[in-house]
């Protein structure tokens, strides 16, 4: 800690540094740059969804069974990142290891179903160049698994950190950021859920 | 020592975690329902479903990521990164209404379409069509 500060002792272990204050913040900031990021491929997509050149319709090839099992694991691993935070602000470092493993093997699952789909859509003749359609469907949920596949890593590499250094302000700092982050990957996923795979389905069959 | 940092860590069952869980497993599952179940007409739909998704990330932002929370004991940083996520959500309105606006209601006059989300498929084969297909 840079200065001698006196803190409520409620205040949590991540909010103790003045550099885990201005991070957590900044953090905060950089979100906002990643909506308006995400807000630009979606108006991409959303702009191009009807130009399906020769190729399938998107509402066509979606599958309602496919988009649940992504979509609940995804809702499941932001729920059980939040119960990883709350048990590191209870000081509790074995629920905190457990519940961010258990949200990683959640993401992990995301990863595998969205992969499986792509291929699957890949196999019915739709790939990132059938279409403008296709096009921008392929970069936008792409990009938002890029997002995911980062942030495995990431958070794994602050787990191990963890493990070595034990809970901190620095520490829990990158770990509430981490969970920050994993958070918003599921609220851009429900943007996803809702105006790629809904809007799709109902636009092919209404 | 009022709980200024509004952080429900030390208490011991996460309910705002949970309450925010189930709400957003019904909102999901409801969505899907009007979305697929109903007769409604696409207008209510889209605004229905919308509606929830927006419902749904405040839900994540105010359950799971405590964006109200205040780093230190005055009040500064919770509003800041309140109006920011605000601010962000604005402009993310306004990107995607805006283009698409621009590029469908433009060019359903142009290629004089009554219906252009519905029609429009069939007619256009890529980005480039309006030279090549203008004339419908």
């Amino acid at each position: 800690m840079a200065h001698a500060e006196t803190h409520d002792p409620n205040t949590p272990l991540e909010y103790r540094s003045e550099v885990g204050r201005l991070n957590i913040l900044g953090f905060w900031i950089f979100l906002g740059a990643e909506i308006a990021l995400f807000a630009t491929l979606f108006a991409t997509y959303m702009v191009l969804t009807h130009r399906i050149a020769d190729g399938p319709a998107l509402g066509e090839l979606f599958e309602v069974k496919s988009l649940l099992i992504q979509t609940f694991l995804l809702l499941t691993s932001s729920f059980t990142c939040g119960l990883a935070v709350h048990e590191m602000r209870r000081h509790n470092v074995k629920g905190l290891m457990l519940w961010m493993i258990i949200t990683l093997g959640l993401g992990l699952g995301f990863l595998y179903f969205e992969i499986q789909e792509f291929l699957h859509f890949i196999h019915e003749g739709a790939n990132i160049g059938t279409s403008a359609a296709w096009s921008g469907f392929f970069v936008l949920v792409g990009t938002h698994g890029a997002h995911v596949t980062f942030g495995i890593f990431w958070v794994t590499m602050v787990l191990i950190q963890v493990a070595k250094r034990g809970l901190t302000p620095a520490t829990s700092a990158k770990v509430f950021i981490t969970s920050l982050y994993w958070h918003f990957l599921d609220v851009v996923w429900i943007f996803i859920f809702t105006a790629v795979y809904l809007m799709g389905m109902v636009m092919h069959h209404g | 020592m009022a709980n200024k940092t509004e952080v429900n860590g030390h208490g011991g069952f996460p309910w705002k975690h949970l309450v925010g869980f189930v709400l957003s497993i019904v909102l999901t599952l409801f969505a899907l329902w009007v979305a697929l179940g109903t007769d409604l007409s696409l207008t209510w739909i889209l605004i229905i479903i919308f509606g929830f998704a927006f419902l749904q990330a405040a839900l994540q932002l105010l359950m799971f990521m405590h964006v109200t929370e205040n780093s230190t004991n005055t009040k500064l940083t919770g509003r800041v990164q309140v109006g920011n996520i605000l601010f962000a959500a604005f402009v993310a309105i306004v990107i995607v209404i805006g283009s698409v606006w621009v590029m469908t209601a433009g060019h359903a006059k142009h290629d004089k379409h009554d219906k252009p989300k519905t029609e429009n498929r069939e007619n256009h084969g890529g980005e480039h069509d309006s030279e090549e297909h203008g004339s419908h």
